[in-house]
């Protein structure tokens, strides 16, 4: 088909899926707190490890994890990955790095946005911490923490992060 | 071929919304109940697979989660379907008949209130018609019963007493969501939902998870007292596009039933993964199951259908009916995708 405007060649056709979410357990506790600007994570009554965020499951036991901890807003950087590709979600000059941090009082790494410094002076043993939004536009939601920034402390030693190599 | 035998099975109460525990609750109070009643210890079961979709948890790999429940360390061989966990049990199978591992367990899991199920479920049409057509499950199903009533193959009538009997039996299984006792004629005078399906024609939406564990003879006659064995399964699948089936028939559960070797004579009970009335009728014909079997008396899926688990709660129940001593012999049924496009059967029997 084709018309003054020229063949058609292509056609959009949106769709969506509307979802209603309830956190429940471990998620609605850590969802709590972080939209009272703290963290929390659980602890595994088995091997005594730490998670942050917290799942409510202890992944290597899979047993539940039940005793709540608190778990502070800085830790170390485990491994990074420095981006060079644009995303239309993401309106950051590349390139910028996104690292695995394992916050201080917890056991296992989450993934997040590293920001304030060259992504080419990214360090494995980096000591990072959290850059929270004005309080103002705190919500039950991660987005409260902008994101990580280098605090200037010394790098933890790689050897004293082996548990995660 | 390798004897298979379904040593346990565990399942949650089925629930319209499950809004006090997440999916990695759910799967932890089924998987390690399932585990404990097989009598292996965890670390001696060979392989996990489970069935989900993320389509119902509306997250890109939120399959993934799940695994946190397993207890992953040591690493585990773990895989997944995104499909109801019949399928995952399978797999399951087929990895035992292949002789990699001698036990697996099998888990399905889904919290179908979150999103909007039917028009969810109309997404399994949409890759393969380049636009989304906007046809939601409620009303696939509609057309497909339309189509059975025109044939004059059965009647609006037959759909109420399945509705009737299934909640009606529902009221002695504990994790049923749907029970009660209804009337066929008061029921006829409903308005219908989407014509000619009335809302008693329809499924519930309910969040849910179930698991079971299977094993290889050799493993099953040192752990189980009483093991179900497996003694056919198959699955067979029609055209993905609903106009190209006569769809008053279900050519490939009939093929399935045969490959499986389900002789209708000689089975006892029958749980049939059928979600809306008059897909019990067309299986029933399918299966040739004649007065004398029993169907769902666990209620079935009228009576609780937590997605991606319903039908291997279908197995499980069936093997329960065993286990208590009700039936010598029993059929399962597992069915996929839009107006029973993809059908799954097995034979269990006990000792």
């Amino acid at each position: 088909m084709s018309d003054a405007r020229g063949p058609v060649k292509s056609l959009v056709t949106p769709t969506r899926l509307e979802y209603a979410y309830t956190a429940t357990g471990a998620h609605a506790e850590f969802l709590k707190a972080i939209s009272e600007g703290r963290l929390i994570g659980q602890r595994c009554p088995e091997c005594r490890k730490v998670y942050c965020p917290p799942s409510g499951a202890c992944p290597r036991c899979g047993i539940a994890t039940e005793e709540t901890v608190p778990v502070a807003d800085r830790g170390t950087i485990t491994t990074f990955c420095i981006v060079r590709v644009p995303s239309d979600v993401i309106e950051l000059k590349l390139p910028y790095c996104t690292a695995n941090i394992v916050l201080d009082g917890s056991d296992i790494p989450f993934i997040a946005l590293l920001q304030e410094c060259e992504a080419a002076d990214v360090r494995i043993g980096m000591r990072v911490e959290a850059v929270w939004r004005p309080r103002a536009e705190w919500g039950p939601t991660f987005e409260n923490i902008r994101w990580f920034r280098p605090t200037g402390e010394p790098d933890v030693p790689v050897e004293k992060l082996g548990a995660w190599f | 071929m390798r004897n298979v035998a379904l040593l346990s099975f565990a399942q949650t109460p089925h629930k319209r919304r499950e809004n006090t525990r997440s999916e990695v609750d759910m799967v932890m109070s089924v998987v390690q109940p399932a585990i404990r009643a097989s009598g292996l210890a965890k670390r001696e079961i060979g392989f996990t697979c489970s069935g989900s979709s993320d389509y119902l948890a509306g997250g890109a790999f939120a399959f993934v989660g799940a695994v946190d429940a397993l207890g992953a360390w040591p690493p585990i061989a773990e895989s997944h379907v995104e499909m109801d966990a019949a399928w995952a049990l399978y797999e399951a199978w087929i990895k035992i008949q292949t002789g990699i591992c001698d036990s697996a367990l099998c888990f399905g899991f889904g919290r179908a209130s979150m999103g909007t199920l039917p028009e969810t479920l109309g997404m399994q049409l949409d890759p393969y018609t380049v636009a989304p057509l906007g046809l939601d499950a409620i009303s696939l199903a509609a057309l497909q019963a339309r189509a059975l009533l025109d044939a004059g193959a059965h009647t609006a009538r037959e759909m109420a007493e399945v509705a009737v009997r299934s909640r009606r039996d529902a009221k002695t299984n504990p994790n049923a969501q749907l029970t009660g006792d209804f009337d066929v004629e008061k029921l006829l005078g409903e308005p219908h939902l989407v014509s000619p399906l009335r809302k008693h024609d329809c499924p519930p939406i309910s969040d849910g998870a179930a698991a079971v564990v299977i094993a290889a003879e050799e493993v099953a006659r040192r752990v189980a007292k009483r093991p179900v064995w497996i003694r056919g399964i198959d699955h067979r699948i029609e055209p993905h596009h609903p106009g190209l089936r006569d769809l008053t028939r279900s050519p490939s559960t009939a093929l399935a039933a045969r490959k499986a070797g389900a002789d209708p004579a000689r089975i006892d009970v029958a749980e049939l993964h059928a979600p809306f009335t008059h897909q019990e009728l067309i299986l029933r014909d399918a299966l040739g199951l004649g007065p004398q079997v029993r169907i769902n008396p666990s209620g079935g899926p009228l009576a609780a259908n937590p997605m991606m688990a319903a039908g291997l709660v279908r197995i499980g129940e069936a093997a329960n009916e065993i286990r208590a001593g009700r039936a010598r012999r029993a059929l399962a049924h597992a069915t996929q995708g839009h107006c029973l496009q993809q059908n799954l059967v097995a034979v269990l029997e006990g000792e």
